[in-house]
């Protein structure tokens, strides 16, 4: 309860820093959602209801908009989001078997989140590095070159590494 | 004093490929010499040949090496900058690299040297710095505009000069200008089109992150020309480096009095405001666009009213492509004569292209219009990779055609492009060898836009899905010949009902692609795949029909743009 209350007094900082710096009009919505969701990984039904009152629109029209853009989440995603990218350039470079080596190794289809809520695997368009395809982002770092092993190596790492913060 | 410059190409690729270890190896070291004083280390944008990254350019020498790793990159401190001998070993070919001084020059005959408008300061310059834009030529249209030329003078200039829209659709800028000019209403506005999501494009993250002040100036020239005091850039939202980079110039010009109140002390001010999306391909339509920096869902809006009349905000508005607006002041500088002495007669000046697929070198290159796409290739690609043959070449991006090497020879630019039922779009190449299958190639592309549609109407909404669908039968070989039929059916109909680009643009992979390799298509009833490619499983006793002797021609058709119906309008625009 503690900690619910901190966060979303923290939200409301955030959110007075975002109209600050974009101001409190409906053309500030989509920036303001953007900057959020990248705080905060997805936007919640209380987070929605915050911004419409602050911009004084109705809250479906916020869901609406937010619904609408992929780097807006109103869904819960995992820990880590792989964004990889399924467009003909990277295909064409050996895509297609990059697609079936992260679904075997996160054991989970594209456009969903594994049940220990570590991991969301989502298709993206193009991330205009297709000179180095096929390319993933792992939440906001991009790899590119990818082979079935280098995937292996880095979805490892962070694995890892959230071992290594978890003890 | 500083003596030396070393520039580190600091685009998001070469960062993946340790640039930033580079730098600091290359800082470290020369802190070790003791040259910090003398030797200035910075980013630039990207150098054009993917390859080469992370490259360094060492400045006055102008040489340029790469791909540089943290030891290469403090032998070259320690061999060229403190010893003063240049690194043979790591120096890039001079013929292909770009800098100043390595930049091909121009060559007579039937093949063109890499020829740089848009990209000439990208990958010199430390995109940081406005003083480094200043030094080469920049603000100086925007002076010249200012204190010699009335507006109309300016928009006649750039009407001359034939500039056609790089967003795609090759518009011509002049005129679109003239339809905002017309508009009684104020203010007016100008926006720059930066939301590149095509895939296989990164030429305007390239130019945004190289030259940001291009843009700006650009835009201000625009703003000029029309009367507008105001610009909006629509960025992608993915474009976090190049937005950071696009604010920053921002500040530095209105610092320096080059945008803001009164710019140069004149009766004329132009405020430029970046306005990031949030993830739609959709949002690089127009009309989508401007739905989005309203705050609405990126869906596009019916036309007419366009832009021109009923833009942002509901007010006459220009909006123009990144490369489109980079190109204006050169312009501007030079004049429309210079530049129609480039590229071919119906479409001057030059154009960008993103290479990518089976070559050996991909990247950007820059060349003037009319450049075949073998010469490309061949030129800059460095030929096709592993020796392959060339199978066919994806043109202007997903919505683009799919071109059989028949078409190798034809000149690239608008006018020959669009008589060949091909398109430029946004200038990406993608170049297939052999080894691809062209069902394959169709299925990934309209997989592409059945995600991005926005939903709006049911032609491209549904008919991406049914499309999908039956390319996905084919793919797996359960596909009958009525498939076939039926796919064409829901492809013509898509292209001819769907109420924007996007929809109309979705059924062209696979018009244009059994146009020209039906066989393929009817070799995957059978549960052949030629190439190898698709998860097909043979059927016995399968026949496949002779292919009749019709193709449909595609025309790649970009948004129907505004209208030309005035016949003077369209002499004078051509
Ligand atoms: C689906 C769709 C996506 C588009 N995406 C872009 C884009 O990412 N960048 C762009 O400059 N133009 C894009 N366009 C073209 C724009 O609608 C518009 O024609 C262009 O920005 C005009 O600028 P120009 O005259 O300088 O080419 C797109 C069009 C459609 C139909
Ligand atoms: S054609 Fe597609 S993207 Fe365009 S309005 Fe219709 S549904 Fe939306
Ligand atoms: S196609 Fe994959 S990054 Fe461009």
């Amino acid at each position: 309860m503690q900690t619910q209350e901190v966060a979303m007094e923290e939200g409301i900082a955030l959110l007075d820093q975002l109209v600050e710096e974009y101001g409190d009009t409906q053309e500030a919505l989509v920036e303001i959602l953007r900057d959020l969701n990248d705080d905060k990984g997805h936007l919640t039904r209380e987070d929605l209801a915050q911004v419409a009152e602050r911009l004084r629109l109705p809250e479906s029209k916020v869901y609406a908009v937010a619904s609408f853009y992929t780097l807006i989440s109103v869904k819960p995603t995992g820990k880590h989001v792989v964004r990889f990218c399924e467009d003909a350039p990277c295909h064409v470079a050996g895509g297609a078997e990059i697609w079936e080596v992260l679904e075997q190794e996160l054991g989970v289809p594209f456009g969903e989140t594994t049940f220990d809520d570590q991991w969301t695997l989502m298709p993206t368009s193009c991330l205009g590095t297709c000179a180095v395809g096929p390319v993933m982002m792992v939440d906001d770092d991009i790899y590119g070159n990818l082979t079935p092993d280098k995937v292996r190596e880095i979805i490892a790492r962070y694995r890892e590494q959230d071992k290594g913060g978890a003890a | 004093m500083i003596r030396s410059r070393v520039l580190i190409s600091g685009d998001l690729m070469s960062l993946h490929r340790g640039a930033e270890e580079t730098k600091l190896a290359i800082e470290a070291e020369l802190s070790y010499y003791g040259l910090t004083d003398e030797v200035e280390v910075s980013y630039t944008g990207q150098i054009d040949r993917s390859d080469l990254l992370p490259a360094v350019v060492v400045y006055p020498e102008g040489v340029v090496y790469g791909p540089v790793t943290p030891e290469d990159g403090a032998f070259i401190v320690e061999e060229h900058l403190y010893k003063g001998r240049v690194v043979e070993r790591l120096k890039a070919p001079v013929d292909i690299l770009t800098s100043q001084t390595a930049r091909v020059i121009e060559q007579k005959g039937t093949t063109y040297a890499q020829k740089r408008v848009v990209l000439r300061r990208a990958g010199d310059i430390d995109p940081d710095s406005i003083e480094d834009y200043i030094i080469n030529d920049g603000y100086f249209a925007l002076g010249k505009a200012l204190s010699e030329m009335t507006p109309a003078e300016v928009l006649q200039e750039v009407k001359a000069s034939k500039l056609q829209g790089r967003g795609g659709a090759g518009f011509p800028t002049g005129l679109k200008w003239s339809f905002v000019v017309s508009q009684p209403e104020e203010p007016k506005y100008v926006v720059c089109n930066a939301d590149e999501s095509e895939p296989g494009t990164f030429k305007d993250r390239l130019i945004l992150e190289g030259d940001p002040h291009a843009v700006l100036e650009g835009m201000a020239l625009a703003g000029y020309a029309v009367g507008a005091s105001e610009g909006w850039i629509y960025i992608r939202g993915e474009y976090k480096m190049a937005k950071e980079k696009l604010q920053r110039a921002i500040r530095q010009a209105e610092e320096m009095n080059l945008l803001g109140d009164n710019i140069m002390e004149t009766d004329f001010s132009f405020h430029i405001h970046v306005h990031a999306g949030a993830g739609a391909y959709i949002c690089g339509e127009e009309t989508a666009l401007l739905e989005s920096m309203e705050g609405n869902r990126g869906v596009p809006r019916i036309r007419p009213p366009y832009p021109t009349v009923s833009g942002f905000r509901g007010q006459p508005t220009v909006v123009n492509n990144v490369e489109t607006l980079a190109n204006v002041p050169p312009i501007i500088l030079n004049g429309a004569s210079w530049f129609r002495s480039i590229g071919t007669e119906n479409s001057p000046g030059t154009k960008v292209y993103t290479m990518l697929g089976d070559v050996n070198v991909t990247g950007l290159v820059e060349t003037p219009m009319g450049t075949t796409l073998r010469e490309i290739i061949e030129i800059y690609g460095g030929g096709m990779k592993d020796g392959k043959t060339f199978k066919c070449a994806q043109t202007g991006g997903s919505a683009g055609t799919i071109i059989p090497a028949d078409l190798l020879d034809v000149p690239m630019d608008f006018a020959s492009m669009g008589s060949h039922n091909a398109g430029l779009g946004s200038g990406a190449l993608l170049v297939c060898d052999e080894n691809t299958c062209v069902v394959d190639l169709a299925y990934v592309l309209v997989r592409f836009f059945k995600t991005e549609s926005c939903g709006k109407c049911t032609p491209c909404r549904v008919g991406t899905a049914q499309m999908l669908e039956a390319l996905d039968r084919l793919r797996k070989g359960y596909a009958k010949q009525s498939d076939l039929e039926r796919l064409e059916e829901i492809a013509e109909y898509a292209r001819e009902a769907s109420f924007c680009g996007l929809g109309q643009a979705a059924p062209v992979p696979i018009l244009s692609g059994l146009c020209h390799f039906r066989e393929e298509f009817e070799a995957h009833i059978c549960g052949e795949c030629p190439a190898g490619v698709c998860p097909t499983a043979p059927k016995p006793a399968c026949e496949t029909p002779v292919a009749e002797e019709k193709c449909a021609p595609v025309p790649w058709r970009p948004d129907t743009e505004y209208p030309l119906d005035d016949p003077s309008q369209i002499e004078e625009a051509r």
